[in-house]
């Protein structure tokens, strides 16, 4: 493995020793910047994206970050199967900071979001393996003296019916200096060995996240190094008025203490002196322009602003005109709290900075506009910084940051200490948490109206905060004034109803908000899922019959609603005394998931027993980890819809820690059974969409059982303090 | 600031610090063994789970000078025939995905086995619930718990 390999350094890999040459930092950095987003054409070099040395082991630089979802795995996977290469021979680490070579396809720059990691990969990395595949041919065809056409690979292992032998790390160094071919030939899929085969891969990290070797931002130690910890308001948009340092640097490890523009900076040698010399500061905030109001108030706000029309995001049909005629009308409000991601690993990120360059590493998610913003504060021409991305424990979106105000505090940490002093910049749990960026507060307005068994009329009025206002997605992204990442899901139901409409109050709240594991899905596949069960219940009709009949127009919804009902076999399962079940399906960035739920009540809220869920992402490239992200989606979605919940006092957030953010531990964790549905679509994400369905399944199941469904998130009141 | 000798992993090794810091930092910027993480600082995550003489500790909750003479195991001194087992089968099921509190999922994993050699989903329910994973990991953990119980059969 080198995932932890920290001996050998980025400096020494790209150098490639006596093997594979990689000039990933030798393209003038800052003409790249102005090229990645203008120019589309897909770099597939073998030599920025294989370090193939002569010990034959061959290392896929990933673009996307590895924080758990897989894409190590994946890009070796796409590599391997057209290099003909033996698994056992790959190996995967992050590429570097570069949006030219490095960039997303689906975002025009680097940065890992959006379940897109495979999704924009997936013919590109295919292209750098058949593409070096072609070029270590031609090495050996040359050396050998025989025509390339004759030339076999397999497993690894290069051929000629001569008797000639040879290997990918023999012939890396010659076959790099060939030139790449622009389109080389792809595979047809019926000759894969390693995409979509059960048992062909296995996870590249496994062993290392075993054994305690794989290497987080954390554990980051370099000489002369400074641990910091910075103490912020507790309300969002506090300033520093005043401190006192006295104290602070009385304690014995302290180094120095600054002001950042986000509060207070400590510098000590190592964690524990940080923390206590932050614990001895002594600071006055000014708090007068900072978000004060509680959770009570934004719940009185957002309610009263549900029940007028919002700005129209859809409509079809004639929605007013089809309640007036009456039949069953169903009004329903849906209450969602911010959410914290609360990964396990605090952010942190290591810089340093000489003066003329800096140097960052650490679990970045966006690295060009986090580039950007080191190079800003530092003054500093885009290619004198450098960015090594590592292995991070987990993100659920916290550390895909719009703002890089992360990377801002870490630049200017760094500066305000001056060259010369590494820094790594430690959030605690508590900061973590607090900190804000949370999963939005939303409001959803359902109202509908079912005649003659028949959802004649559904409208959806949505009350939330904009994830993208004032960033550089706004421009990029906003649709009419409006944030889609707020209504994704509520605009364009999968479901044949005639009279329909969905509008949306988008409300400044000065608490920073961000992207939280499948966005607004999170909220909007809870309300439709829920709400087309509650009408379907209405009209007498079975949540899963009834949906097929509404899903015309929706085949993939259709396929993996029907392969969920059979792997849980729907119609004849007797369900045990006590218990009930729910189903649910949701298309959450083009991959769909459908899950049934079975669950019982006890006196600590709904006890689910057990999970069944189909998916069908397009093709399935590594069927295991679709499985993974199945299992840890249903895990992560089912803790936070049960207990999970930030409340605001008076602006500020008051959850701090696990003991009152309530997180899924392992004796509330259902069984999980997963179909992948067959597909030949082109593959999508995985990481994300497992999450939405769970929510509104646990609230179909709690109806059914005659407890009703969820109003209000978290299922379980009182859960998080 | 103080001297201490912490017997770690069958060496002894010092480390200068303030009494009151946790084993926990004494370890990762004392020692230099970084398989230990920090998760949440107030043992309720288990992230920092090592063994102190044999018993399960949360690291980041216990003084340095708490400890004395007694013997520190952390992930990377682990090796008993029930540590290898347990994380065999990790590899087997690839149980991680972020990883980051895989450290101390195998430290609590190991503990049960070593004192009950067949748990039940109960008996792994009640070692383990100490020990968060953010991913939700838990159905490989309590899978691959029982293919270790099984390797170590006969």
């Amino acid at each position: 493995m080198t995932v932890h390999d920290t001996k050998l350094s980025r400096r020494t890999l790209l150098k490639g020793g006596a093997g594979l040459v990689l000039g990933a930092y030798v393209a003038r950095a800052d003409k790249m910047f102005a090229q990645a987003a203008a120019k589309p054409q897909v770099n597939i070099a073998p030599n920025t994206f294989l370090i193939i040395k002569p010990d034959n082991t061959v290392t896929v630089l990933c673009k996307g970050i590895e924080f758990g979802q897989g894409p190590f795995t994946g890009m070796a996977t796409l590599v391997a199967e057209e290099l003909d290469a033996d698994w056992a021979q790959m190996r995967a680490d992050h590429a570097p900071s570069n949006p030219q070579l490095y960039k997303n396809l689906a975002f025009g720059m680097q940065g890992t979001g959006g379940s897109t990691a495979i999704a924009n990969s997936y013919i590109q990395m295919r292209q750098v393996g058949a593409a070096a595949r072609q070029m270590l041919v031609a090495a050996a065809a040359d050396a050998w003296q025989v025509p390339a056409s004759e030339i076999t690979v397999e497993n690894g292992v290069i051929k000629h019916a001569s008797g000639h032998e040879g290997s990918f790390g023999q012939f890396a160094e010659k076959a790099m200096a060939m030139p790449v071919p622009t389109d080389p030939k792809l595979k047809d899929p019926s000759q894969f060995k390693l995409i979509g085969k059960e048992g062909a891969v296995k996870r590249l990290d496994s062993a290392d996240k075993t054994n305690g070797k794989a290497f987080y931002t954390l554990d980051i130690n370099e000489p002369d190094m400074l641990t910091v910890v910075v103490a912020r308001s507790l309300k969002f948009g506090g300033k520093v008025a005043s401190f006192d340092a006295t104290a602070a640097k009385a304690v014995a490890g302290v180094v120095d203490v600054k002001q950042v523009s986000n509060g207070v900076a400590v510098y000590a040698k190592g964690f524990w002196p940080a923390k206590m010399g932050r614990e001895a500061l002594k600071i006055t905030w000014d708090d007068s322009k900072a978000e004060k109001r509680g959770s009570a108030e934004l719940l009185q706000q957002f309610r009263g602003l549900s029940k007028t029309a919002g700005k129209l995001v859809k409509a079809e049909g004639k929605f007013e005109e089809s309640m007036a005629k009456g039949g069953r009308v169903i009004e329903v409000e849906y209450v969602f709290p911010y959410l914290a991601h609360a990964a396990m690993e605090p952010l942190n990120a290591y810089l340093k900075w000489d003066g003329d360059t800096a140097y960052a590493r650490y679990g970045c998610q966006f690295p060009t506009p986090d580039h950007m913003a080191i190079s800003k504060v530092l003054g500093l021409p885009i290619e004198k910084v450098k960015i090594d991305v590592v292995l991070a424990g987990g993100s659920f979106g916290r550390r895909a940051q719009q703002s890089t105000h992360q990377a801002i505090e870490l630049a200017e940490v760094a500066k305000a200490i001056g060259p010369g002093k590494p820094v790594k910049l430690v959030w605690t749990r508590e900061d973590d948490m607090r900190g804000g960026y949370y999963r939005p507060y939303a409001i959803h307005r359902m109202r509908g109206a079912v005649r003659d068994g028949k959802i004649e009329a559904w409208s959806d009025t949505i009350v939330s905060q904009s994830i993208m206002k004032g960033s550089f997605f706004e421009s990029m992204m906003f649709k009419d004034g409006l944030d889609p990442t707020s209504y994704e899901g509520s605009n364009e139901i999968p479901y044949d109803v005639e009279n329909f409409r969905c509008d949306m109050h988008q409300v400044d709240v000065g608490v920073p908000v961000l992207w939280w594991r499948s966005v607004g899905h999170t909220h909007t596949g809870y309300v439709v899922e829920a709400f087309v069960d509650e009408l379907l219940e209405a009209a007498g009709k079975d949540p899963v019959e009834g949906r097929l009949a509404l899903l015309s127009k929706k085949p993939r919804h259709a396929g993996v609603l029907k392969a969920v009902a059979e792997l849980a076999d729907w119609k004849n399962y007797k369900v045990p005394a006590g218990r009930a079940r729910g189903v649910a399906v949701v298309e959450s960035f083009n991959t769909f998931v459908a899950q049934v739920v079975e669950l019982s009540m006890t006196d600590d809220g709904p006890k689910v027993h057990k999970v069944w869920c189909a998916v069908d992402c397009g093709v399935a490239v590594n069927p295991d980890i679709i499985r993974a992200q199945m299992e840890g989606g249903i895990g992560f979605g089912l803790g936070h819809i049960l207990y999970a919940e930030q409340t605001l006092d008076a602006g500020a957030p008051v959850s701090g820690n696990f003991d009152t953010y309530r997180s899924l531990r392992i004796n509330e964790m259902p069984e999980v059974e997963v179909v992948i549905v067959k597909s030949t679509e082109k593959p999508t994400g995985v990481g994300e969409p497992g999450v939405p369905p769970l929510g509104p399944a646990v609230a179909n199941a709690m109806a059914k059982l005659g407890v009703g469904r969820p109003r209000q998130l978290p299922v379980v009141p009182g859960a998080s303090a | 600031m103080a001297a201490f000798t912490l017997k770690i992993n069958g060496q002894a090794r010092q480390v200068d610090v303030d009494p009151n810091t946790p084993l926990l930092w004494a370890i990762r910027d004392g020692v230099g063994l970084t398989g230990t993480k920090y998760g949440c600082g107030v043992a309720q995550c288990g992230a920092c789970t090592v063994y102190v003489d044999g018993q399960t500790v949360r690291s980041c909750s216990m003084p340095v000078s708490a400890i004395g003479t007694s013997e520190i195991t952390t992930i990377e001194g682990l090796d008993s025939k029930e540590a290898k087992a347990v994380q065999a089968a990790w590899v087997a099921l690839d149980v991680p995905q972020c990883g980051y509190c895989q450290s101390g999922q195998v430290m609590s994993a190991t503990a049960l086995l070593s004192l009950n050699p067949k748990p039940t989903d109960d008996d792994i329910d009640l070692a383990m619930n100490g020990n968060i994973c953010r991913c939700a990991t838990y159905v490989r953990i309590r899978a691959a718990i029982h293919g270790a119980a099984k390797s170590l059969e006969g």
